[in-house]
C-alpha cells in the first residue's frame, strides 16, 4: 500500500484538467485527510456546489425568520403568480409556495440523508462481506438480498406504514410525546425508505469486491499473512469508495423521488406538511393543455434539481479528493 | 455447473418469497372487500370470504394456493373478478416487457456512451455537459418528465400520440420518459467505472507497453469499467420489464406496473403474490445472467 | 458514435451487444406482432373511469362498470336517455295489481340473445335468483330485497325457492310479488343487478363466463374485446329487439385513470367523449365550465363527513352541531371544486323525485361557539385530540379529500379554536376503519342508486350496514319505515322530511358539504344522442357521431 501512495503522488502531478490540482504534493507532509481536504478545496465546481448546499441549509434553518408566511396558513389568494409578496406564488389553498418549499426541504433532505445513510452502512457492510468471503457466506447473504429484492418495495412500505404506524402512534401518545406521535408516519418513512434502498448498494459493492479480491495486491497481502478484516479495511473498502460515493449521490435523489412517488399515491407525508416530493407531485398535476400554473412545478422542481445537482458535484469532488489512488 | 445449481436454488427461493408475500399482504390492515358500501347482507360477505378461502387459516390458504400453483394456476383475481391472475398477466406482461426492453435498450444506448465519454474527457466541458445531463435525468421524476414530453411532442407539435398503446409511434414517448431517468443513472455508474479502471495497474502497464490510447480504453478498460453497470442492469431490467406505475398511468398503457401498485393498494392478494413470484423468477434469472456476463467481461472473476 | 462502430470480433463491447441482442430481438418481434393489431376504427371512443372490476351485471358496483354492463345486458325495463325514466325493454308491457304489490311482466316475443336463442321468462327468473344468491356474492343483491321472501332466501332463512315472489307464469310472462308497494320498482328493474344474463354460458364457464366466445348478450351491444387496462370494445348487436335504434356500430370504452390523460386524449381528438366526474381536473373547472363542449348537470350524489358518535367528544350532539355550524360550505366550493357543485344544506340532493329536503342552518360561527361552550369546551379549551381521516388516491378525485380536509381544519381552528389533526390513510384501510368505527371524523360520499330519497335516508337507519357512524335513533328508524309503507307520495315525503331534519339539524351524525355535479365533455356539433340527466345515465345505444362520412348512416339509423 505504501507503494501505491507514492504512485498516487506521482500521478497527482500528471493529473489532467481542472477538476482537481496537486496542492499538497510539495507541501510538508500532511495527514491524508488534510491533503484530501486541500484537493477538494481546489475543485471549483465542487466548492461552489458546497457553498450552494450550505446556503440552502442555512435558508432552511432560518426560514421561520426569513419568510413572513406560515407554511400552513390558508388564505383566499389562491393560485397567485409569483410577486414581491409571494416570491414563488401561492397554491390551491392560498399558501405561500416559497415558505412551503423551504419547509419541504427540511423533510426531503432529512429523508434523503437518513435513507442514504442507512443504505450506506448496511449496503456496504453487507456487500463487502458477501463479495469478500465468497462461497457459502456469499450465497447466503446474497440470497437474502434477492429475497428482499424480489418483494416489490411498495408492498413492503405499505405493510410497514399501515400495520406498524398505528401501533407506534398509540405507544408514543401513551408515553406522553404527542409531538413524536405526530411524526410516526415520518419515522416509518425513514425506516422504510432506508430499508429498501440498501439492496442495490449491496449488490454493486459485492460485484466490485468480487473483482477486486482476485487482484494481485490482495493475493499478495493474503500471502503475507494479512487478516480478512485488515484486507477489507485497507484494500477493498478504499477501492470501492469511489463507486460507493457515486452510488450514494444517486441514492439521495432516488429516495427523495421515492418519497414523492409515495406522496403521489397518498402514502407519503401527512398533509398539511410538505416535502419537495409532495410539492412536485402536486405541481405535476398542473401540466395540462388548458392552463398551467407554472410556478407550482418550476419552483419546487428547480430547487430540488439544483440542490441535487450541487449534491452530485460535491460528491464528485469528495470522491476525487479522497480517492486513495488519486486521479488519472 | 455453478449456474445450474443457481437455477435450481430458484425453487426454494420462490417458495420463500411467495410465502413472505402471501403473509405480508394479509398482514396489512384492510381487506380486498372493504369498500365504500357494505354488501347487502352478512351472508354475502361470508360467502365472499369462503369463495376465496379467506376464512381459513393462512397456512391452509397457502397450501391450497401452492396446489394451484403446481398446475400453473395463479388463482382468481380478487379485484377483477372475471379474470384469473394468469389472464391478466398474459395480457399485460408482453406489453410491459416490450416497453421495458425498449427503455432498457435506450437507457444503455444513451447511458454507456455518455458515461464513457464524460470519463475520457474528464474535467473538460464535454464532461460537465454530459454529467449535467445525467444528473438532471436522475433528479426529474417520471411524473414530471412524462407530462412535459406529452405537452411538447404530442399536444404542441403533434408528432407522437398522447397516450394509448398500439403502433410503434405510441411507444416513443413512454420509452423516452422511462429510459431517460435510467440513462442518467447508467451514465453516472459508467463514468465512475471508467475513471476507476483508467487508474488501475493494468491500464498503466498497457500504456507503458505503448498501446494506443484509443485501443487501450476501448478494448481493455471498457470491459472492466462496465462491470458496475452490468451489476446494476440485472435489477434494472427486472424493474423495467415489470412495468412502471407512473408511465403506464400517464400514457394509459396496459402493462403490469399498474397492477403491482394497485394490487397492493387494493389488497388483491392473489394478484400481488402472482406478481411477486413472476418478478422474483425474472430477477433471479437476470441476476444469473449478470453473473454470467461478469465471467465473460472480467476473466478474473471465477465462480466455483 | 464511435463505440458502436467498433463492436466487432471478440471485443467486450461485442460481448455486451451479444448479451443485449436477445432483448432487442424479442422487443422487435413483440413490436411487430403486438403493435400491428389490425382493428377497425371505432365509431365512438369514450374515456370511462378506471378499468372495470367486472362486467358481470350482478357483481358490478361502480358507475363506470354499470355504464358498460347496461349496454350488454338489458333488464325488464331500461332508462330513457333524456330524463332517465323507465321505459319497456325486455318486457314489452306490464300490469300492476290494485294494491301495487304485484307486477306481471310480458316479455317481448322478439327478444333474443345475440346468439339467436329466445329470451324466456325462465331466463329472467334464473337471473334474478342468481343475483340474489349469496354464492354469487354480489354486493348489490339488496336491490332485490323488496321482493317477497328475497331477503330470507338470501340469508338462508328459507330454502324453498317457490316462497320467493318471482315466478314464470309461462314462457313469456313473469310475475313479481313485492313486500310492499314500491314507487321506484320499474326504475329498479333497469338496474344491472336485475339484468338478464345467459344461463348456460355461466353454468359452463363460472367466473370467467364473460370470456366465452360467443358471449350471448341481451342488450344493444355484444362484447367485441375486453383487454385489461386497454379497452372494452362494444359491437352493435344486430339481433337486439331494438337494434334499429342502435346508432353506432363500434364503441370503444377506454379505462382512463388520470384526468390529465383523459383531457389530452380528448384535445387530440382520440376520445370523443369523456364522461366521469373523476376525469375532470378540478383546478381547471373554472375554465372548462365556460366551454361549449363541457357539460355539467345536477346529479344524485352528496359529499359529506361522518362523526363517530360512539366516542367522546362526538358522542355529544352539541359538539357535532358546533362542528357543523363552523363548516363554511360555500368556501369549499369556491376554492376547491369550482364547478357546478352546490353547497349541501341537506343530505338528499336537490332534484330527487317527489321530495324537497328541509334545510339545515348554514355557517354560523357564534352559535357554533355557543354549542361548543355548552358542551364544556369554551373557545376550544380542553378539547381532546381528534383526527379527520380521509383516504388519498392517485388521480383527480382522490386528491380532493385531502384538500377539503385542509380547509376544514382551518375553519375549525378559526371558528372553534379546536386543533384537528389530519390523517391520510390508504383506501382499503380507510373503509375498514370506517366500518369498525375506528375514527373521529371521516370523509364520505354517497351516490344514489335510484331516483328516490330512500336511497339516501335509508343509510342511517340503525340496521343499515352503511351507517358507519354508530348513530342509532329509534324515531328516525320509525319515520323511514313508515315512509316506505306509505302509498301517498305527499305523506311519504313529509315522513322523510321529518327524518332528515333529525339527521342534519338536531342530531347531526353527518354534515353534508356539497352535492356532486355530473360532468362530461363532448362536442355537441360532432356527437349526438347524449343528454344530461340526474342519474348520469347515458345509454350508449343512442350515441352517434355526426361526421362527413358517418353522419348520413347514423342519421338514417336514427330516423328508422
Amino acid at each position: 500500500m505504501s507503494d501505491s501512495s507514492k504512485r498516487q503522488e506521482a500521478m497527482d502531478k500528471s493529473k489532467a484538467g481542472g477538476a482537481s490540482l496537486p496542492v499538497s504534493y510539495l507541501a510538508p507532509p500532511a495527514s491524508p485527510n488534510q491533503r484530501a481536504w486541500g484537493r477538494f478545496r481546489c475543485n471549483r465546481l465542487a466548492r461552489l456546489s458546497a457553498w450552494f448546499l450550505g446556503a440552502i441549509i442555512l435558508l432552511v434553518l432560518l426560514c421561520p425568520f426569513v419568510s413572513p408566511h406560515n407554511p400552513d396558513a390558508l388564505s383566499d389568494n389562491q393560485f397567485q403568480p409569483p410577486s414581491l409578496k409571494n416570491w414563488f406564488g401561492t397554491d390551491v389553498h392560498g399558501r405561500d409556495v416559497f415558505t412551503r418549499v423551504m419547509y419541504g426541504a427540511q423533510i426531503s433532505l432529512l429523508v434523503g440523508i437518513v435513507g442514504a445513510a442507512v443504505s450506506l452502512v448496511i449496503g456496504v457492510t453487507w456487500g463487502a462481506t458477501a463479495g469478500y468471503m465468497g462461497g457459502k457466506t456469499d450465497s447466503a447473504l446474497m440470497r437474502f438480498v434477492d429475497i428482499l429484492y424480489s418483494l416489490p418495495s411498495i408492498i413492503f412500505v405499505i405493510v410497514l406504514i399501515t400495520t406498524l404506524e398505528g401501533v407506534l402512534k398509540n405507544w408514543l401518545a401513551a408515553t406522553g410525546s404527542p409531538m413524536l406521535a405526530k411524526s410516526a408516519r415520518l419515522i416509518f418513512l425513514f425506516v422504510g425508505l432506508g430499508a429498501v434502498s440498501w439492496l442495490t448498494m449491496a449488490r454493486i459493492v459485492r460485484g466490485q469486491v468480487l473483482s477486486l479480491r482476485s487482484r494481485q495486491f490482495v493475493d499478495a497481502s493474503r500471502v503475507l499473512g494479512a487478516g480478512s478484516v485488515w484486507i477489507l479495511r485497507h484494500h477493498i473498502i478504499p477501492n470501492v469508495l469511489g463507486v460507493v460515493i457515486v452510488y450514494l449521490t444517486l441514492t439521495v435523489p432516488a429516495i427523495i423521488l421515492y418519497e414523492s412517488f409515495l406522496s403521489y399515491l397518498g402514502l407519503g407525508i401527512q398533509p398539511p406538511m410538505a416535502s419537495w416530493g409532495s410539492l412536485i407531485a402536486e405541481g405535476a398535476e398542473q401540466i395540462n393543455p388548458v392552463r398551467i400554473y407554472w410556478w407550482l412545478i418550476i419552483f419546487p422542481g428547480g430547487v430540488l434539481v439544483s440542490t441535487l445537482l450541487a449534491l452530485n458535484f460535491v460528491g464528485d469532488g469528495l470522491r476525487d479528493a479522497w480517492d486513495v489512488r488519486g486521479g488519472v | 455447473m455453478y449456474f445450474l445449481k443457481r437455477l435450481l436454488s430458484l425453487i426454494p427461493l420462490l417458495l420463500v418469497i411467495s410465502f413472505l408475500a402471501f403473509v405480508l399482504v394479509r398482514l396489512a390492515p384492510g381487506g380486498p372487500f372493504d369498500r365504500e358500501r357494505k354488501p347487502a347482507s352478512p351472508e354475502i360477505e361470508r360467502q365472499l370470504q369462503a369463495k376465496y378461502q379467506l376464512d381459513q387459516p393462512i397456512w391452509k390458504q397457502y397450501v391450497t394456493y401452492l396446489g394451484g400453483l403446481a398446475h400453473g394456476d395463479f388463482g382468481p383475481s380478487l379485484k377483477y373478478r372475471n379474470h384469473t391472475v394468469t389472464d391478466i398477466l398474459a395480457q399485460a406482461l408482453p406489453v410491459s416487457m416490450l416497453l421495458g426492453a425498449l427503455a432498457f435498450g435506450f437507457a444503455m444506448g444513451v447511458g454507456i456512451p455518455v458515461g464513457y465519454y464524460t470519463a475520457v474527457k474528464r474535467g473538460r466541458w464535454e464532461d460537465y455537459a454530459g454529467s449535467f445531463f445525467a444528473i438532471l435525468m436522475v433528479c426529474v421524476p417520471g411524473f414530471v418528465i412524462a407530462p412535459l414530453l406529452v405537452m411538447s411532442f404530442a399536444i404542441q407539435w403533434r408528432v407522437f400520440p398522447v397516450a394509448l398503446w398500439g403502433s410503434p409511434w405510441h411507444a416513443v414517448l413512454p420509452v423516452l420518459a422511462l429510459g431517460l431517468f435510467f440513462s442518467g443513472r447508467i451514465a453516472r455508474l459508467m463514468r465512475e467505472g471508467m475513471l476507476n479502471t483508467m487508474q488501475s495497474e493494468f491500464v498503466t502497464a498497457a500504456r507503458a507497453k505503448g498501446m494506443s490510447e484509443h485501443a487501450l480504453l476501448l478494448k481493455h478498460a471498457f470491459r472492466i469499467a462496465v462491470l458496475p453497470v452490468v451489476s446494476y442492469s440485472g435489477p434494472l431490467l427486472a424493474d423495467l420489464l415489470t412495468g412502471s406505475f407512473v408511465i403506464e398511468t400517464i400514457f394509459q398503457i396496459p402493462g403490469v406496473g399498474v397492477f403491482i401498485v394497485n394490487g397492493s393498494l387494493n389488497r388483491d392478494y392473489t394478484m400481488v403474490v402472482g406478481l411477486v413470484i413472476m418478478y422474483a423468477a425474472l430477477l433471479v434469472v437476470l441476476n444469473l445472467l449478470v453473473d454470467f456476463a461478469y465471467t465473460l467481461l472480467d476473466p478474473r472473476v471465477k465462480y466455483e | 458514435m464511435q463505440i458502436a462502430n467498433r463492436a466487432t470480433g471478440k471485443h467486450p463491447l461485442a460481448r455486451f451487444c451479444f448479451l443485449a441482442t436477445p432483448f432487442l430481438i424479442s422487443a422487435l418481434c413483440l413490436l411487430s406482432s403486438g403493435c400491428h393489431r389490425l382493428e377497425s376504427q371505432a365509431n365512438i371512443t369514450i374515456c370511462n373511469a378506471n378499468e372495470p372490476e367486472s362486467l358481470d351485471p350482478h357483481i358490478v358496483t361502480g358507475i363506470s362498470e354499470m355504464r358498460i354492463t347496461k349496454a350488454l345486458f338489458d333488464g325488464l325495463t331500461k332508462l330513457e336517455p333524456r330524463h332517465a325514466t323507465p321505459i319497456p325493454a325486455l318486457a314489452e308491457r306490464w300490469d300492476t295489481s290494485p294494491d301495487g304489490r304485484t307486477y306481471t311482466f310480458h316479455l317481448r316475443t322478439n327478444a333474443v340473445w345475440s346468439t339467436g336463442e329466445p329470451i324466456t321468462s325462465d331466463d329472467v327468473v334464473w337471473s334474478w335468483f342468481r343475483a340474489l344468491s349469496p354464492a354469487t356474492a354480489g354486493d348489490y343483491a339488496g336491490q332485490l330485497f323488496y321482493i317477497k321472501g328475497a331477503e330470507d332466501w338470501n340469508s338462508g332463512r328459507i330454502t324453498n325457492a317457490t316462497e320467493v315472489g318471482v315466478r314464470a307464469l309461462d314462457a313469456k310472462t313473469v310475475q313479481v310479488e313485492l313486500n310492499s308497494p314500491l314507487a321506484f320498482f320499474l326504475e329498479l328493474c333497469s338496474f344491472p343487478t336485475l339484468a338478464v344474463v345467459p344461463r348456460h354460458v355461466i353454468e359452463q364457464n363460472g367466473d370467467r363466463w364473460l370470456h366465452a366466445k360467443p358471449l350471448p348478450t341481451s342488450g344493444a351491444f355484444t362484447l367485441g374485446a375486453w383487454r385489461v387496462n386497454d379497452k372494452v370494445r362494444l359491437l352493435r348487436n344486430p339481433l337486439y329487439w331494438d337494434a334499429d335504434n342502435t346508432a353506432s356500430e363500434i364503441i370503444d370504452v377506454l379505462p382512463t385513470g388520470s384526468p390529465n390523460t383523459a383531457l389530452n386524449l380528448y384535445e387530440r381528438g382520440v376520445a370523443d367523449i369523456v364522461w366521469d366526474k373523476d376525469l375532470v381536473p378540478t383546478e381547471l373547472m373554472d375554465v372548462l365550465t365556460k366551454r361549449p363542449d363541457f357539460h355539467s348537470f345536477t346529479y344524485l350524489g352528496t359529499y359529506f363527513y361522518r362523526f363517530n358518535v360512539t366516542k367522546p367528544p362526538f358522542n355529544d350532539p352539541r359538539v357535532r352541531r358546533a362542528f357543523a355550524l363552523a363548516t363554511d360550505k360555500n368556501r369549499i366550493i369556491a376554492k376547491l371544486t369550482k364547478g357546478a357543485e352546490r353547497p349541501a344544506w341537506h343530505f338528499v340532493p336537490e332534484g330527487v323525485a317527489n321530495y324537497t329536503a328541509p334545510s339545515a342552518p348554514g355557517f354560523n360561527p357564534e352559535t357554533a361557539r355557543k354549542y361548543l361552550a355548552e358542551a364544556g369546551y369554551p373557545a376550544g379549551k380542553g378539547f381532546p385530540r381528534v383526527t379527520y381521516t380521509f383516504f388519498s388516491a392517485a388521480g383527480g378525485g382522490g386528491k380532493l379529500h385531502g384538500k377539503v380536509g385542509i380547509e376544514l381544519q382551518q375553519m375549525w381552528k378559526d371558528v372553534l379554536g379546536v386543533d384537528v389533526e389530519l390523517r391520510q390513510i390508504e383506501r382499503k384501510v380507510f373503509y375498514s376503519q370506517q366500518s369498525k368505527l375506528d375514527y373521529d371524523i371521516s370523509t364520505s360520499s354517497w351516490i344514489g342508486d335510484y331516483n328516490d330519497a330512500n336511497t339516501f335516508l335509508d343509510l342511517f337507519t340503525s340496521t343499515s350496514g352503511n351507517n358507519r357512524t354508530g348513530w342509532k335513533n329509534s324515531r328516525y328508524d320509525a319515520l323511514i319505515k313508515e315512509a316506505n309503507l306509505q302509498t301517498d307520495l305527499q305523506k311519504r315525503a313529509e315522513n322523510f322530511r321529518r327524518a332528515e331534519t333529525i339527521l342534519i339539524t338536531d342530531e347531526p351524525p353527518i354534515v353534508p358539504l356539497y352535492f356532486y355535479a355530473g360532468f362530461n365533455y363532448f362536442d355537441p356539433q360532432k356527437i349526438g344522442g347524449i343528454w344530461q340527466n340526474i342519474l348520469d345515465e347515458h345509454p350508449m345505444q343512442y350515441i352517434y357521431k355526426v361526421g362527413p362520412c358517418e353522419g348520413g348512416e347514423a342519421r338514417a339509423l336514427r330516423g328508422k
